[in-house]
């Protein structure tokens, strides 16, 4: 049986936290700094796929479809172990910098990208409208009109995946990129402990706490709203 | 002179025809006043006026400028065709002065002083100049509408179309709104008015047609449409009308 002293010092070792600490400082920095690199490319992506389902014509409606499908589809483990793994059989080389990269851009991308077009839908047709008589081009419409509009309709939800995304950047160990996590479990088996596991939950919930509760007074604002 | 010289237009949606060959002309400084029952094609006709609707035919002269050819460029057309819609349609996301001044930086790409000035000399013609920092949702929809209106002329227009500006507004809120057009038209504004204000038609159209079934069925001075209406149809239209 595990004695509560036991337990404390497999889980909760204040000494382990020390001795791991600059491992895992080295992981949250890789962490933070993937965010920053993925976060953008998939709203560029986004962006670009919510933009391009505005055009109204097969040729792109079809092709859009069946890539968001796809990339939606997929499990974002399977598109990333598959592009690094499987793109140097092509002769290419590929750094794991780059195969997180292009999975999140090609996953994230299609996500952010159905929230931009349903919140390009939800701008009323009337304001392209109004913005069209005046003599603004198809293109000064969408930037000065519809897209400030889309993204403050549907920033709850373009707050939630970025969430999500984050929080996704974990895969990226299975890559043998030393993010947050990697290198949690290198402590983990350097020290035979399991703190530094916690250890890394918790800096994952200082990270995101914030911004959940941003989420949350986003979202109960955006009921008082309804009413 | 003639504004506009509309000839021919039809309209297809599907399989409904809502245009049947209307033809319309408009003349400087003229005041048409367009009525008619719901479904008769009449907004349809004022959209396509400046293309917001494609005609599926007929020939659209504004100003001079063949707006269905090809070769028009049809955003430098449209600013010369101010329109005001029933909905108002401001940007919820700008103020009233930003709404006015967006397409005199962007379209006439005017400096920002320049087009602050000349927004508020638009605001201040339809008396909201101290409104200027306020955003749509903090405004009346009377007071919504007449911002709509210097988002219009702020780009002085040489027409402007009116779908139905007051319909969506609360009784005590029209009366704004239409004093605002009495000005524009006492300024000399050449204009085409869809509307069921039937007292503000009688008051200040220079012309009133009557309009069902995708056609112009009759047209002349308020006096003659209303006073003595030539077709079956206006008298019955104009009948309801009188009763409410």
């Amino acid at each position: 049986m595990m004695t509560w002293d036991d337990f404390i010092l497999a889980f909760f070792s204040w000494q382990i936290v020390q001795e791991a600490w600059p491992i895992l400082w080295d992981g949250l920095q890789r962490t933070i700094l993937m965010s920053l690199m993925v976060v953008p490319l998939g709203f560029l992506g986004g962006t670009i796929l919510a933009l391009l389902s505005t055009v109204h014509t097969r040729w792109v409606r079809w092709p859009l479809m069946a890539w968001v499908d796809t990339f939606r589809s997929l499990p974002p483990l399977v598109l990333l172990i598959f592009i690094y793994a499987g793109v140097p059989f092509t002769g290419l080389e590929i750094s794991a910098w780059a195969a997180v990269g292009i999975g999140f851009f090609l996953n994230t991308g299609s996500y952010y990208g159905e929230i931009l077009r349903a919140g390009i839908e939800s701008v009323p047709k009337g304001q392209q409208e109004a913005a069209r008589s005046t003599g603004l081009t198809r293109w000064q419409t969408m930037a000065h009109i519809v897209l400030p509009q889309a993204f403050r309709n549907v920033l709850p939800d373009l707050i939630s995946n970025t969430l999500e995304v984050v929080k996704l950047t974990s895969i990226a160990s299975v890559v043998a990129l030393p993010e947050l996590l990697f290198q949690a479990r290198q402590a983990q088996s350097v020290t035979y402990n399991a703190t530094p596991i916690v250890a890394a939950a918790v800096i994952y919930f200082i990270l995101l706490w914030p911004m959940v509760r941003v989420l949350s007074r986003l979202e109960n604002k955006a009921l008082a709203g309804r009413r | 002179m003639a504004i506009v010289e509309a000839t021919g237009i039809h309209k297809h949606f599907g399989a409904l025809h809502v245009l049947k060959g209307v033809d319309l002309v408009v003349h400087e400084k003229e005041l048409v006043f367009v009525i008619g029952p719901s479904g008769s094609g009449k907004s349809t006709l004022l959209r396509c006026l400046n293309r917001l609707e494609e005609p599926s035919g007929g020939s659209i002269i504004v100003d001079g400028v063949d707006m269905l050819s090809p070769r028009t460029d049809i955003n430098k057309a449209r600013q010369r065709i101010g329109m005001v819609f029933q909905s108002f349609n401001l940007y919820p996301h700008m103020t009233a002065l930003g709404n006015v001044t967006l397409a005199l930086r962007k379209v006439l790409k005017l400096g920002r002083a320049e087009a602050e000035e000349r927004g508020q000399a638009a605001l201040k013609r339809v008396h909201l100049e101290d409104r200027a920092d306020h955003f749509p949702g903090q405004l009346s929809g009377g007071q919504q509408q007449r911002v709509a209106i210097a988002r219009a002329i702020a780009l002085e227009p040489r027409v402007m179309l009116f779908d139905e500006p007051t319909s969506a507004l609360d009784p005590e809120l029209v009366g704004g709104v239409l004093e605002a057009m009495r000005e524009l038209r006492r300024d000399g504004m050449t204009m085409v008015v869809v509307s069921h204000e039937m007292a503000f038609a009688k008051a200040a159209a220079d012309r009133v047609v009557f309009m069902a079934d995708g056609m112009i069925v009759e047209q002349g001075t308020p006096a003659e449409v209303f006073g003595n209406p030539q077709h079956e149809r206006t008298r019955a239209f104009i009948g309801q009308i009188d009763r409410h």
